[in-house]
């Protein structure tokens, strides 16, 4: 919640703060516009916030994880870490209440650390010392080096002054004491505002997990066959599915016995989501390469033979007569007219069913397999490696968006007659 | 026979009502070669309905059409046509477009390219061989769709409002280009507009068609064409004989659309 709000004021003081230090200098036609609002046109996203916005993510994902690329005075609090004490006041049978103090050393997780020593002081009631990690918390046995144990009806009364009763706590500088329905006090050292980093790695841990990963791999396979794996099964089932899935739409945009016989089929398939069919594949093929690839190949069939089709069907019936009146046979009218007319509609289909691939390719993968993008994350979700598991996911997405902008290069290329008709 | 003979030529579609619209009735027509026909009429009287017939993109339900005496059943290169708009390939670039026809046919580049360059000269394309045809203006993709036609060189060139989409200034410099490619080719056009000016301006025969039947209303044979190819349009549309034919002709339209409105408010 504080993040949210630690957020939405970055949003409103960067805006505020950028519309009073920049000042527009670019004096081109839609400067000139006095309607804006509403003018979708006129609407071009601001780079500046652009790159705000990145920063933002950064600099909230780092001060939230007491990242060393954020400088000390933007972390958030961290998790206290020290000597902590606190006084109890225990009561026995037959003895005057009497104070002790407890030492508690709070170390980082990971470290070797030893309880400090102590000096027992005076009464009955001996001082302790303990040892807790950050962010976890500890029983402390403070009856134990006690002169009147449990069996003389010891008791903790009070921490720091403050009476405790069991399930009850106190809340000290240091943090939580709180005491369990036996009678045994509790502690918790203050936790801050950070995230831990099995939850939330800082950015420089997932960056170190990225080049160690490089170099020495993970589960048997460097992070370029896991990734390549992934993109292999990708381009192989797209590959398929358009050998037989333009010809398919070709078809059906051309002959009625064919579309009647594949409408009812195409039609059922295509609401049908890829990863409802990963079961059923499994079964019949197994977790292999055989049964990623048929997942694959159906992904991206339904969609290259609708957008075939609509490629087709989306013809005009004026470039057809044209043809025909110019002398063109049926080859020549297939190969000149109706392929090229159609091939902006395959590209966007292309590009459709890419993107489906490479979702399903993951998905697939977290389900079952020996290599591959999902698979590294999904067995690292396993051993509560976070940062393989954030890691792995801003991976997927680069090469999501990656595959993207290679379609969009490669349409710009290849039909830039699109959408000019 | 030469020229171009349609024989009481009849066109009915079926609606799925059960009903049927007579598009055309028994229109017959004789066309000598390198005679230049525009045809005008309301919308709905069958002008586009006759051209498809004639070009073979559909066959008529009685009657028949012959060209230099064999009859017409689909289409062919003898038949070249001209569309509105939109008939351009966007995958090839002009010179590409114009030489389609040729290419198709199995000519060799060397046997077309004089042809075809001597077309583009012709339309005023020659520095815009290499372009795209979607980044040319819409009066310019007008002049590949013609030069498109002539370079397969047909024996008849149907026009269907070839110029309707385009602005007045480019229009008329296009209906002077029209009649200068008639004359220097003297293939034999027909035309079909919207605008009863440019059908008197190019037309050396004018049809009238009426609606519903689809028919032959009337026929004008008119020297504006001839006159249009030495002189200047805007000359040959002052000409008495013009404003006159041309005042007749809209009332004769007038009358027929007051007819069919009528028609629709008895039925309704």
């Amino acid at each position: 919640m504080i993040v949210l709000l630690i957020y939405v004021a970055i949003f409103v003081a960067s805006f505020f703060l950028v519309k009073l230090l920049v000042h527009k200098t670019t004096r081109d036609f839609t400067a000139r516009k006095t309607v804006t609002f509403g003018d979708e046109s006129a609407v071009r996203p601001n780079r500046i916030a652009s790159v705000i916005s990145v920063l933002t993510i950064f600099l909230l994902w780092g001060a939230f994880t007491g990242s060393s690329w954020v400088p000390g005075f933007l972390h958030a609090p961290g998790p206290f870490v020290g000597d902590a004490t606190f006084t109890y006041t225990a009561e026995a049978e037959g003895a005057a209440p009497d104070d002790a103090t407890v030492t508690v050393r709070v170390f980082p997780v990971g470290e070797d650390v030893e309880a400090p020593e102590v000096d027992p002081g005076a009464g009955w009631a001996k001082d302790d010392s303990d040892s807790v990690g950050a962010w976890r918390s500890g029983l402390i046995r403070v009856d134990r080096n006690d002169g009147y144990g449990r069996d003389e009806g010891h008791t903790v009364v009070a921490v720091n002054g403050e009476p405790i009763a069991p399930g009850g706590e106190v809340i000290t500088e240091f943090g939580r004491v709180g005491m369990s329905p036996k009678g045994t006090l509790n502690f918790e050292p203050r936790k801050g505002w950070q995230m831990e980093p099995i939850w939330l790695p800082p950015p420089e841990a997932v960056l170190a997990r990225l080049k160690e990963i490089a170099q020495d791999g993970y589960r048997d396979s460097t992070l370029w066959e896991h990734l390549g794996w992934s993109l292999f099964r990708v381009i192989a089932g797209f590959f398929f599915g358009a050998l037989i899935g333009i010809p398919l739409g070709y078809a059906m945009g051309l002959s009625d016995w064919f579309r009647g016989w594949f409408d009812p089929i195409v039609e059922f398939m295509r609401p049908v989501p890829p990863l409802a069919l990963i079961p059923l594949v499994i079964i019949w093929a197994g977790i292999g390469e055989t049964g990623k690839i048929i997942l694959l190949f159906l992904a991206a069939l339904w969609i290259m033979a609708i957008a075939a089709r609509s490629g087709v069907s989306g013809v005009k019936i004026s470039k057809v007569h044209a043809a025909y009146s110019l002398g063109a046979s049926k080859a020549q009218i297939m190969r000149h007219v109706i392929v090229p007319n159609s091939l902006p509609e395959i590209f966007t289909g292309a590009r459709v069913a890419m993107g489906v691939c490479w979702g399903t390719v993951v998905a697939a993968e977290l389900v079952a397999a020996e290599k591959g993008a999902g698979m590294m994350i999904m067995v690292a979700s396993k051993f509560q490696l976070t940062d393989i598991v954030i890691m792995g996911i801003i991976l997927i997405g680069v090469i999501g968006f990656g595959i993207d902008i290679l379609m969009r290069f490669a349409e710009k290329a290849l039909v830039p007659w699109k959408g000019r008709g | 026979m030469s020229g171009l003979e349609i024989e009481n030529l009849s066109m009915r579609f079926d609606l799925p009502n059960c009903s049927s619209v007579q598009a055309l009735k028994d229109v017959s027509l004789h066309l000598a070669e390198g005679e230049l026909l525009s045809v005008l009429g309301p919308s709905g009287c069958g002008k586009t309905t006759l051209l498809n017939i004639v070009a073979g993109f559909l066959a008529p339900t009685e009657g028949q059409i012959r060209l230099n005496g064999h009859t017409v059943t689909g289409p062919a290169a003898e038949r070249g046509m001209v569309f509105q708009q939109g008939a351009l390939f966007e995958w090839m670039n002009v010179r590409e477009n114009v030489a389609f026809g040729p290419r198709m046919a199995g000519k060799r580049e060397r046997d077309w390219a004089g042809t075809v360059d001597h077309l583009l000269e012709v339309v005023g394309l020659r520095d815009f061989k290499e372009k795209a045809v979607y980044e040319l203006s819409g009066g310019m993709q007008q002049r590949v769709a013609l030069a498109r036609c002539l370079a397969n060189d047909p024996d008849v060139i149907l026009m269907d409002e070839p110029l309707g989409a385009l602005d007045a200034l480019t229009r008329e410099k296009m209906q002077s280009l029209v009649l200068k490619l008639w004359k220097e080719t003297g293939k034999t056009i027909i035309l079909i507009t919207h605008s009863v000016e440019e059908a008197l301006l190019l037309g050396e025969r004018l049809l009238v068609m009426a609606p519903r039947p689809g028919r032959i209303h009337k026929e004008y044979r008119l020297p504006f064409a001839d006159l249009g190819v030495g002189e200047d349009l805007r000359t040959v549309k002052k000409h008495p004989e013009f404003n006159k034919t041309r005042e007749e002709i809209l009332g004769m339209i007038w009358d027929m659309e007051e007819e069919i409105m009528g028609r629709t408010e008895e039925t309704q």
